[in-house]
């Protein structure tokens, strides 16, 4: 396929989107920045679709991994250099096509939501830096470049959870949202340096060959370096790894992703959906040989960081009363099942079934979830609040929005046919056949989140009748804001269906699924337990939601602080952090670092004036100490110095 | 005792005696005369050693130029009459030590050099002889830094000028 | 006894002590703008004796003296100038007048 540079454009139509929109948005373009976005998302797409269907049907059964377009931007050393380029495998073939159409998605929607905003082309502009760094990072055919967009993705989350910039809480989100993951991302830099230092370079496919080939000198050397007694080998997967969480919003690291939902709803569906949580999944996945072959310790503690943040999430937005917490939490709890699912696959053949489910669910997740934010978008739009007790009974209201929202809903709970089925039972099967715990935490997460998108659903539109308080000057909006959701719920019924083991597979060659109708009774059965109880507590408006919360006051009330993971955090920051590390370092600053400043700055003041009394503007007493002084070192010149 | 060596010894006398006045004098204006006459011997000490045109040049300048530009000024910034008044005391005795011991210094030092003759006589120097070598481009001559002291001549005349010009009312009114 | 170099440098040493006396202790402007001419034609003396006594065939210490010359009358120019001005805003050439440039 000779055509495959239009790869570059994909990211590249963003980029200009961008650079058009900041410079010139606010004050030419006006309110046709959407549109021009829209479009240029929308080429982008295509693009998107018409190489992934070539790559798909052109290579089919046996994928090789492409580098169709490589610029050699720093070179530091043979072999060791900085690159730009774009890689294509199934991966990234598969996430540009779940990007670009997300974000398309979110930018049609945002025409109607964000309509009438103030910094409406700004808002456009960040939507598109952001979209355009989320494609460099998958297309990074160089983990240096992978880390550039890493850190572009980061600033661009941070601008748009920030957006509404005059909100102390928005900007405190941003804030926390933009340390978190800077922190994690400090690990992710230390591994990085760690990996091409032992394989000696930083490209992908050279590093991940060098350092899965047991008999590489790259890779002997790098298993023998210890530190702390384990290997630098494992240091730089885990340190990797940890980049990783903290962009995915793994525990611990998943501090920040509740508060991003100070941002615009849309956005949230596109941080959510398609862009920065996945981008850890992406990079566990990107170097999941390595993982694999190399260092099966860390793929171990990527299996159990993921079944944690799973479980933990899930439990947490049980309790949660703010609409997008819930959505973040169940984000959160679904990152976790695509994370364990790749922590317990092995490379290639049957066993890698691991990493084609998890590629899979997070195709599906971006359906249903883009379509779930997108929908809480449209009835916080409706109802200009977040706290589901002000909701209640809206299906009368919002049709087409009740309606995909119970599809995303279903499709989240994995009640078959619906997309997430598919891909949770595979999950499941690859967690079964690899790590029996594992297995048991994730059925009763997935019942558990049957329930909590199910009291989420019954919350918002059945239950009480909600006071509508305002005039129903608007419906459910625009056309603008109602396609997405139709195309997203189609995604959500019909994605499901996707032979996704012929595509993506660990090893590049074609997998074949099977289901196990047995298999599936006992996710699907606890599925539907969770739906039924949700129902049977929030259907109707009464008091059974309160007595459940009072029989379990503690853990309830445990939950609904987030564990207390937050506080747990303010605790070492600041009073271990502050009290043992800051104000040593302050004092030390204030009075050491500063106090000889000062005392530079005091003994020049003193001297100066001590002897500025010479400088007393007679014009005769400088020229008297001038010959004095004169007379006295030619003297000198002559009789001492010679 | 030849003719010249007593031009010589008078020539100097009325250098150093005028000299002396100047610096000494109550009166700015008797001051002027005598720096007039302290200037005129040098012309003469010139004379004296046969540079005729350094000479030429001294009266020229000094005594047709600065001395008749000093009297111009005294007379615009000095009443009729008026004597200077006296240096204080304790600056004049401390002024005058320190002049006489650097004076002291200076003299040992010619005193004990030998000063060793370094060149031998030429042909006499002729005001067409120096006319070209003031503007010889060739090695030795001078024609750069004539320029350069045309330049400065220029720019002193520009800063006088601005610097004399009568400022506007306003600023004039700051003191 | 034959007046020689010695004789002359004696005459200038003198000249300019006298000048730099005269820069000391004079009080008005105008005679220190003096003292200086005083000074600067010692030091033109000098090189016209050296020129004359230690290097007889060159024409160094001649070109100095009429470059220090031309310099000598740029300089009394636009000392006078200021000195102008200073009576114009002071109403006084004395050197305590123009004592402001200080600490």
């Amino acid at each position: 396929m000779s055509n495959l540079s239009l790869i570059i454009w994909i990211p590249l139509l963003p980029l200009a989107g961008f650079i058009l929109l900041g410079i010139f948005g606010r004050k030419y373009v006006g309110k046709a920045a959407g549109l021009l976005a829209t479009a240029t998302m929308l080429a982008s797409t295509l693009i998107a679709l018409y190489i992934a269907y070539g790559y798909f049907t052109q290579y089919a059964g046996n994928y090789p991994k492409l580098v169709p377009v490589n610029y050699t931007w720093l070179s530091f050393a043979n072999g060791l250099s900085i690159n730009m380029g774009a890689l294509l495998d199934p991966i990234s073939a598969m996430m540009i096509v779940v990007v670009t159409f997300i974000s398309l998605m979110v930018h049609i929607y945002s025409l109607g939501y964000m309509k009438g905003d103030e910094r409406f082309p700004t808002y456009f502009a960040f939507l598109q830096l952001f979209t355009f760094s989320m494609l460099g990072l998958v297309l990074a055919s160089n983990i240096f470049q992978t880390y550039v967009f890493w850190e572009l993705v980061g600033v661009s989350s941070f601008l748009l959870i920030g957006y509404y910039y005059d909100k102390p809480s928005a900007v405190a989100a941003s804030k926390k949202a933009f340390i978190v993951t800077r922190f994690a991302d400090l690990g992710f830099l230390i591994g990085i340096l760690i990996l091409s230092y032992f394989s000696g370079t930083l490209d992908f496919n050279t590093m991940i060959g060098s350092l899965t080939d047991p008999n590489s000198v790259q890779l002997q050397s790098a298993a023998s370096h210890t530190f702390l007694g384990v290997s630098a080998l494992t240091w730089g997967a885990v340190l990797v790894f940890m980049g990783g969480a903290g962009k995915s919003a793994m525990f611990p690291l998943h501090i920040w992703l509740p508060d991003a939902m100070e941002g615009p709803t849309p956005v949230s569906a596109l941080i959510h959906a398609a862009t920065m949580v996945v981008a850890g999944v992406f990079l566990v996945a990107r170097i999941f040989p390595i993982l694999s072959i190399s260092t099966p310790v860390v793929l171990e503690v990527v299996g159990w960081v993921g079944a944690v943040s799973a479980v933990i999430a899930a439990i947490i937005a049980c309790t949660q009363t703010d609409i997008k917490r819930v959505l973040a939490y169940s984000t959160m709890s679904q990152i976790g099942f695509m994370m364990f699912a790749l922590g317990v696959s092995k490379y290639g053949g049957e066993s890698g079934l691991g990493f084609t489910a998890s590629m899979f669910h997070l195709f599906t997740h971006a359906m249903f979830k883009a379509l779930l934010f997108l929908g809480a978008g449209a009835v916080i739009h409706y109802i200009h609040s977040n706290e589901m007790k002000d909701m209640g009974g809206l299906r009368k209201y919002l049709p087409i929005t009740h309606i995909t929202f119970l599809l995303a809903c279903l499709a989240i709970a994995g009640v078959p046919p619906f997309a997430g089925f598919f891909s949770k039972e595979e999950i499941l099967l690859a967690a079964y056949e690899n790590n029996p715990a594992i297995y048991y935490i994730a059925l009763v997460t997935s019942g558990v989140t049957a329930f909590y998108m199910f009291r989420l659903y019954f919350m918002i539109f059945w239950n009480k009748n909600a006071t509508v308080h305002h005039e129903h000057h608007h419906g459910e909006g625009g056309f603008a804001m109602m396609l997405p959701l139709l195309i997203l719920a189609l995604g959500a019924v019909g994605a499901g269906f996707i032979p996704f083991g012929h595509f993506v597979s660990s090893d590049g060659l074609t997998l074949e699924s099977h289901f196990d109708l047995q298999f599936s009774a006992a996710p699907v059965a606890l599925g539907l337990a969770g739906i039924f109880l949700a129902m049977w507590m929030y259907k109707k408006e009464n008091n059974k939601p309160q007595q459940f919360a009072t029989a379990l006051s503690g853990f309830y009330k445990a939950a609904y602080h987030k564990f207390y993971i937050d506080e747990i955090y303010l605790f070492v920051t600041k009073k271990i952090i502050f009290n043992l590390v800051g104000r040593p370092a302050a004092w030390i600053d204030r009075n050491v670092v500063d106090g000889m400043v000062n005392l530079a700055g005091n003994s020049t003041v003193f001297v100066s004036e001590k002897i500025k009394k010479f400088q007393s503007g007679k014009v005769q007493q400088y020229a008297i100490w001038f010959l004095v002084s004169a007379v006295l070192i030619a003297a000198l010149f002559i009789y001492v110095w010679k | 005792m030849d003719g010249s060596t007593i031009i010589f010894y008078l020539l100097a006398g009325m250098t150093l005696g005028c000299g002396f006045l100047s610096v000494l004098t109550r009166q700015i204006f008797r001051a002027a005369i005598y720096l007039l006459f302290a200037l005129i011997g040098i012309a003469g000490l010139y004379f004296w050693m046969n540079y005729e045109f350094i000479a030429a040049v001294q009266i020229v300048v000094y005594v047709g130029g600065i001395v008749v530009l000093i009297i111009f000024s005294i007379f615009l910034t000095q009443q009729a009459g008026d004597t200077l008044a006296s240096p204080k005391l304790g600056r004049a005795l401390f002024s005058g030590l320190a002049v006489f011991c650097a004076f002291a210094f200076t003299m040992l030092q010619i005193w004990q050099d030998g000063f060793v003759k370094a060149g031998t006589a030429g042909e006499p120097l002729t005001v067409r002889k120096i006319g070209e070598k003031m503007l010889s481009t060739e090695e030795g001559g001078y024609a750069l830094p004539f320029e350069v002291i045309s330049m400065l001549l220029l720019a002193a005349m520009v800063g006088c000028i601005v610097i004399a010009l009568r400022q506007k009312p306003e600023t004039e009114e700051i003191k | 006894m034959q007046p020689g170099l010695f004789h002359i440098l004696f005459i200038s040493t003198t000249l300019f002590f006298l000048g730099v006396y005269g820069f000391f202790t004079r009080r008005n402007l105008i005679t220190m703008l003096m003292s200086l001419e005083l000074i600067l034609n010692s030091v033109n003396l000098n090189f016209i004796a050296f020129n004359k006594y230690l290097w007889p065939g060159q024409m160094e210490g001649l070109f100095f003296t009429v470059f220090i010359i031309a310099i000598a009358a740029a300089e009394a120019a636009v000392a006078i100038a200021i000195i102008i001005n200073l009576y114009r805003s002071h109403r006084s050439i004395d050197v305590e007048s123009a004592e402001e440039m200080k600490y």
